[in-house]
C-alpha cells in the first residue's frame, strides 16, 4: 500500500472520487533527466546531420532546417508527447508517472503548453546562470547575480516545499503529476477465480456455525488480514493457518468439535464478511476489533 | 443455509462489463484511442461509467479487498483513457486562430496595455537620453547586436545595412534564426511573469530602450525615414507579439500577487491557461515577423514600398485583433 500522505482524492465529472498517488520527486527527476537525455541525443543527431550535409550556415536551406529542428525539439518535445500520449513522455512512461488535471477534469492542450513553457524559467535560466552567467547577463554586479541565482534556485526546489509536489509549471497550468495506476492486474480475478468463488460461497462446511456475538469480536481490519492470509500461496501457509485458527478459536470461544484449520478459516471468513457487510448496509462500519 | 454473500452476487453480475473495460483500456494504453473502432468508442464511456458506479457501490457494500483494489485501479486507468487529453495539437487550429486567440487577447487588454506602456517608456527613455548624449547608446544596446552600428560609425556605414539585401544567400537561415530566437524571447517574457512580474518589466523596458537608442542614433544622422522603413514591416508583428507575451507574463504576475476571490493556486491555474493561449498564438506572429524580416526586408530595399507593406501589416493586425471572433463570441453568448 502506498503512503497516506501522497494520496489525493480526485473527483472526475462522474462524481465518484478516485484515489491517486502524487508522484515522488525522485521519479519526476528521473523522468526529466531521461527526457533531457533524449533531447540532447536529438540535438546531436541534428548537428551531425548538418555537418555531414556540408552546408554552411549562410547558404542554402540546411541551416534554416537545422535551426527550426532544434527549436522544435527544445520547445515542443514535452508538449508534443504530452498531448499525444495523454500526459506522458518517454521519461514519464519509464518512471510510471503521468500528468493529470488537478481538478479531475480533462487534461487540456492549453494546460500542457503552459506547464511546459514554464520550463524556460525553471530549467534553462538556472542552467544558463550555472554554465555561462556572462552571456546571460553581461556586466552584472556579483551580488545581483547571486541574488538572481538564489531566486531561480528556489524556484527549482519549489516542488520540495509543497504537498502536491507542484513545480511552477503545474501551478500555472493547474496540473498534477501522479503515479500511473499499476498496469499489472491483481492476480485474484484472473487465475484464482475458482478459489475466490469457494471463498465466498463457502458454507459447504455446515459443521462450522458462528453466533453473532462470536462474529462481532472482529472488525474490517481483521477480516482483510484474514483475506490476505487465505490468499497466500507460499509453502508455510499451512502452519500459519493452524496458528491463526487456534487464536481465533481461543478468542471467540468457539466449541464446534475437531478443528480443521483451512476449512475453519474459510468458513469464518465468509461468515464474518457476511456479518460485517450486513452491518455496513445499516450504516455501521466496524473498523477493527477495538471499534 | 447456503445463501451467497450479497457482495459476491454483485460481483458475479457485473464483472463481465469490468472485463470488457479492462480489455479496451489495455488496448488504448498500448495504441491510443485510435485502436478502438467506432462501436467500441461509443461503448467506452458507457462501460466506464458503469464501472465507476460499481466502484461506488462496492465501496459501500463489499469488504472484498481484492475486488475493491481491482476496481480502484481499473477506474483510474479508464479515467486517464477517457480524460487523458481531449484535443490534439493540430485538431482545433482553425477555431483557435479564428476565435480563441483574438478573443482572449481582447479579454486581457489591461495587462497587455501595461506591457505596451512599459515598452513605450523604454523607447522614450532610450530615445531622449541617446539624442542628448550619444554615449548612452552603449548602455542600451548590446555590442554584439549592434554589429558596428554605433555613434562612432559614419553616416554611410549606418545607411548601408538598411539597404543591404545580402543578395539572397542564406536568407532562409536568417529568417529561421530570427523566428526561433524571437519566439524564445517571447516564451521567456511569459515565463518570467511567474517571478511576480518584475523581470517582465525589465525585459520590456530593455527592449524598448534598445529600439529608442537605435532610432535616436539614426535620426541624428538624418536617416529617420529610412530607419523606420527598415524596422516597421517586421516591427509591427514582432513588437506586438513581444508585448502580448509580456502581457501574458503580467497576467501570471497579477494572479500571483492579487489572487482575488479564489485561492491563489486556483486563480493562477485559471489565468495561467488563458495567458498560455496568448503565448501560443504569438508563435504565429513571430513566424510572420521572422519571414518579413528575413526575406522581405532583405529583398525589397525601396523605402516607399516598405512603408506600404508596414501600413498594410498594421491594418491587418488591427482588424484581426479588433474583429476576429466577434460574431462567434456573440453567438456563444
Amino acid at each position: 500500500m502506498a503512503e497516506r500522505s501522497r494520496q489525493r482524492l480526485i473527483t472526475p465529472p462522474e462524481g465518484v472520487p478516485l484515489e491517486m498517488q502524487v508522484a515522488r520527486v525522485g521519479d519526476r527527476l528521473a523522468a526529466f533527466l531521461f527526457d533531457a537525455l533524449i533531447q540532447f541525443v536529438l540535438f546531436f543527431i541534428v548537428g551531425l546531420a548538418f555537418m555531414l550535409s556540408g552546408e554552411s550556415l549562410d547558404g542554402g536551406g540546411g541551416g534554416a532546417i537545422a535551426f527550426l529542428l532544434i527549436f522544435l525539439i527544445r520547445s515542443f518535445y514535452f508538449i508534443g508527447f504530452e498531448t499525444r500520449w495523454q500526459g506522458r513522455t518517454p521519461g514519464k512512461k519509464r518512471a510510471k508517472i503521468r500528468v493529470m488535471d488537478a481538478q479531475g477534469g480533462p487534461l487540456r492542450t492549453d494546460a500542457i503548453i503552459v506547464r511546459n513553457l514554464m520550463r524556460e524559467v525553471e530549467v534553462w535560466i538556472p542552467l544558463a546562470l550555472l554554465v555561462a552567467p556572462e552571456t546571460f547577463w553581461p556586466d552584472a554586479p556579483w551580488w545581483a547575480r547571486y541574488l538572481f541565482g538564489f531566486w531561480t534556485g528556489a524556484l527549482l526546489c519549489l516542488p520540495l516545499f509543497n504537498r502536491d509536489r507542484l513545480r511552477p509549471g503545474d501551478m500555472v497550468a493547474g496540473t498534477l503529476v501522479v503515479e500511473a495506476p499499476k498496469a499489472v492486474l491483481l492476480p485474484d480475478l484472473g487465475g484464482q477465480r475458482p478459489r475466490t468463488q469457494q471463498l465466498a460461497t463457502a458454507p459447504a462446511w455446515p459443521e462450522f456455525t458462528f453466533t453473532d456475538a462470536q462474529l462481532d469480536v472482529y472488525g474490517i481490519y481483521e477480516l482483510q488480514v484474514l483475506e490476505d492470509l487465505l490468499r497466500r500461496t507460499d509453502p508455510h501457509r499451512r502452519k500459519a493457518f493452524a496458528a491463526v485458527a487456534q487464536q481465533i478459536v481461543d478468542k471467540i470461544g468457539w466449541t464446534g468439535g475437531k478443528l480443521r484449520p483451512e476449512p475453519f478459516l474459510r468458513a469464518f471468513y465468509v461468515a464474518l464478511r457476511g456479518r460485517l457487510e450486513g452491518r455496513m448496509l445499516l450504516g455501521e462500519r466496524k473498523a477493527d476489533k477495538h471499534a | 443455509m447456503t445463501t451467497e454473500l450479497k457482495s459476491f452476487q454483485f460481483r458475479k453480475e457485473r464483472q463481465a462489463s469490468w472485463r470488457e473495460l479492462e480489455k479496451m483500456v489495455e488496448r488504448i494504453e498500448k495504441g491510443g484511442l485510435r485502436s478502438l473502432d467506432a462501436a467500441e468508442l461509443a461503448r467506452l464511456p458507457v462501460v466506464y461509467r458503469s464501472t465507476l458506479s460499481a466502484l461506488s457501490v462496492a465501496r459501500s457494500i463489499s469488504l472484498d479487498r481484492a475486488l475493491l483494489e481491482y476496481l480502484e485501479v481499473l477506474s483510474a486507468r479508464a479515467y486517464f483513457c477517457v480524460y487523458g487529453s481531449t484535443t490534439s495539437l493540430g485538431g482545433s487550429i482553425g477555431d483557435f486562430f479564428l476565435r480563441r486567440f483574438p478573443v482572449t487577447v481582447r479579454r486581457h487588454l489591461v495587462p497587455i496595455g501595461i506591457a505596451a506602456f512599459v515598452m513605450l517608456c523604454g523607447v522614450l527613455v532610450g530615445w531622449v537620453l541617446t539624442a542628448r548624449d550619444a554615449d548612452w547608446f552603449y548602455v542600451f544596446v548590446d555590442e554584439g547586436l549592434a554589429s558596428g552600428r554605433n555613434p562612432a560609425a559614419t553616416t554611410e556605414e549606418l545607411r548601408e545595412p538598411l539597404f543591404d539585401g545580402g543578395g539572397g544567400e542564406g536568407l532562409g537561415t536568417f529568417a529561421s534564426f530570427l523566428f526561433t530566437h524571437n519566439t524564445r524571447v517571447g516564451f521567456l517574457a511569459f515565463a518570467l511573469g511567474f517571478l511576480a512580474g518584475v523581470p517582465v518589466f525589465v525585459l520590456m523596458l530593455m527592449n524598448g530602450m534598445m529600439l529608442g537608442a537605435f532610432a535616436a542614433l539614426h535620426s541624428s544622422r538624418g536617416l529617420t525615414v529610412e530607419f523606420w522603413g527598415w524596422i516597421l514591416p517586421h516591427g509591427f508583428p514582432e513588437l506586438w507579439a513581444i508585448i502580448l507575451c509580456g502581457g501574458a507574463g503580467l497576467i501570471l504576475a497579477r494572479a500571483i500577487v492579487f489572487p482575488g476571490r479564489q485561492t491563489r493556486l486556483a486563480n493562477l491555474a485559471r489565468q495561467g491557461r488563458e495567458a498560455g493561449v496568448i503565448v501560443t498564438g504569438c508563435i504565429a506572429l513571430f513566424l510572420v515577423a521572422g519571414l518579413v524580416e528575413g526575406f522581405f526586408r532583405q529583398l525589397v530595399t525601396n523605402t516607399a514600398i516598405r512603408y506600404v507593406v508596414a501600413a498594410a501589416g498594421l491594418a491587418i493586425l488591427v482588424a484581426y485583433f479588433g474583429l476576429a471572433g466577434r460574431t462567434r463570441e456573440a453567438a456563444r453568448g
